[in-house]
């Protein structure tokens, strides 16, 4: 048998650990839509109240075939793959930042279909390999 | 155990763990080193930025191992009251502090190039910065707090908090959408790293889990020597 004193601190620290975890469940719960660092365009869809004064940050990736770069303003369509919205920006752009590569760009919704950016972020995946392997994965498609 | 703890042996196989480590440290250094800046391709897509991966995945597994560590010790600490394991949570806090200011700058300095920005408050950045204060908080306690036994205490509760903060670490990329890429290496499946940008990844990973191996042994020590130092001039 534990002596009672170890019985006793065992039984606080239980006490005490379960209050912090429910304390950190409540607040995860709360903030819940705040802890997403950007919106699908599925998301903006489903939102009925956006503010649309509001910077938000929506993010997906680049629709193959529709980067136009025109003077200063680049024009390109942030898919889900369900659905999708409009952005125009105007700025500089990371180096990483391409047709079918993730994206977070960081702006104002015009409408529910268009959003004009002022800040993008180029969204890497969780995929590394060598520049050739890359090259036969491509042969392979074609 | 604590027999062997106490026993002036421990002294003798500190060193000697130490002086294995010193013997193969440099070499696997070397190796691990010319892996990861000669030998390992650039990526596809990165190019090579993507060298800053074999220092900051390393680091990050090593800043949260450590305080998985530290926790489960603390926890038994507070309940058993197990006079050695005060020493060794003590000797690794600084090492896992250390290794997760690491993971943040050299993810912060990799994400300059590639994301666009050195700082963005994600879930995973965020998590990672709270588990920062954790350590800070429970190194901050154990010096402020001169009597031994309160310091332990409070210290040990701030690290069986802080173990909450692990698990969301883990799958705050999954839970949440956030500018942080998913894991590429899982526990169960294919890992979606290549496997010649994985070998010094692992290698990496050796060298910097022996360093910490070093640095603990050394900081163990010391607190040994203290404790000892303590307990004679009681006796004085």
């Amino acid at each position: 048998m534990l002596p009672k004193k170890v019985k006793k601190r065992a039984s606080l620290l239980v006490v005490f650990l379960s209050i912090s975890v429910i304390g950190v469940i409540l607040i995860l719960s709360a903030l819940n839509k705040n802890l997403l660092y950007f919106n699908s365009p599925t998301d903006i869809k489903i939102n009925q109240d956006i503010d649309f004064n509001k910077r938000i940050r929506v993010g997906g990736m680049v629709k193959k075939n529709t980067l136009k770069i025109k003077d200063q303003e680049i024009r390109f369509i942030i898919t889900d793959f369900k659905n999708e919205i409009k952005v125009s920006f105007k700025g500089t752009i990371p180096n990483l930042f391409a047709e079918g590569k993730g994206v977070v760009a960081e702006g104002k919704l015009q409408d529910k279909k268009f959003f004009i950016a002022d800040r993008i972020l180029a969204k890497h995946d969780e995929n590394y390999m060598p520049p050739e392997l890359k090259n036969m994965m491509k042969e392979d498609v074609k | 155990m604590f027999n062997f703890i106490n026993n002036s042996n421990i002294f003798i196989w500190i060193e000697r763990l130490t002086n294995f480590i010193n013997s193969i440290f440099f070499v696997l250094l070397l190796a691990a080193l010319s892996f990861a800046l000669i030998l390992s391709p650039p990526d596809y897509l990165q190019g090579d930025s993507v060298r800053i991966m074999y220092v900051h995945v390393p680091a990050a597994w090593i800043g949260l191992a450590s305080f998985t560590c530290i926790a489960f010790m603390s926890i038994v600490n507070f309940i058993f009251k197990i006079k050695y394991l005060t020493l060794i949570t003590k000797s690794i806090a600084p090492i896992g502090l250390m290794f997760t200011c690491i993971a943040i700058v050299t993810g912060s300095i990799w994400g300059q190039p590639t994301w666009g920005t050195f700082w963005v408050w994600d879930a995973r950045i965020t998590s990672m910065s709270i588990l920062a204060l954790f350590y800070v908080m429970f190194i901050a306690i154990q010096k402020l707090i001169s009597e031994e036994d309160r310091a332990n205490k409070i210290s040990s509760l701030i690290a069986a908090v802080g173990l909450i903060n692990i698990p969301i670490i883990k799958y705050s990329v999954e839970w949440w959408s956030t500018l942080h890429q998913p894991a590429s290496i899982k526990i169960s499946g294919s890992s979606t790293i290549h496997s010649s940008m994985l070998t010094p990844l692992l290698l990496m990973f050796l060298v910097l889990i022996l360093y910490c191996a070093l640095i603990f042994l050394m900081k163990y020590k010391t607190e040994i020597i203290r404790i000892k130092k303590k307990n004679l001039k009681r006796y004085d």
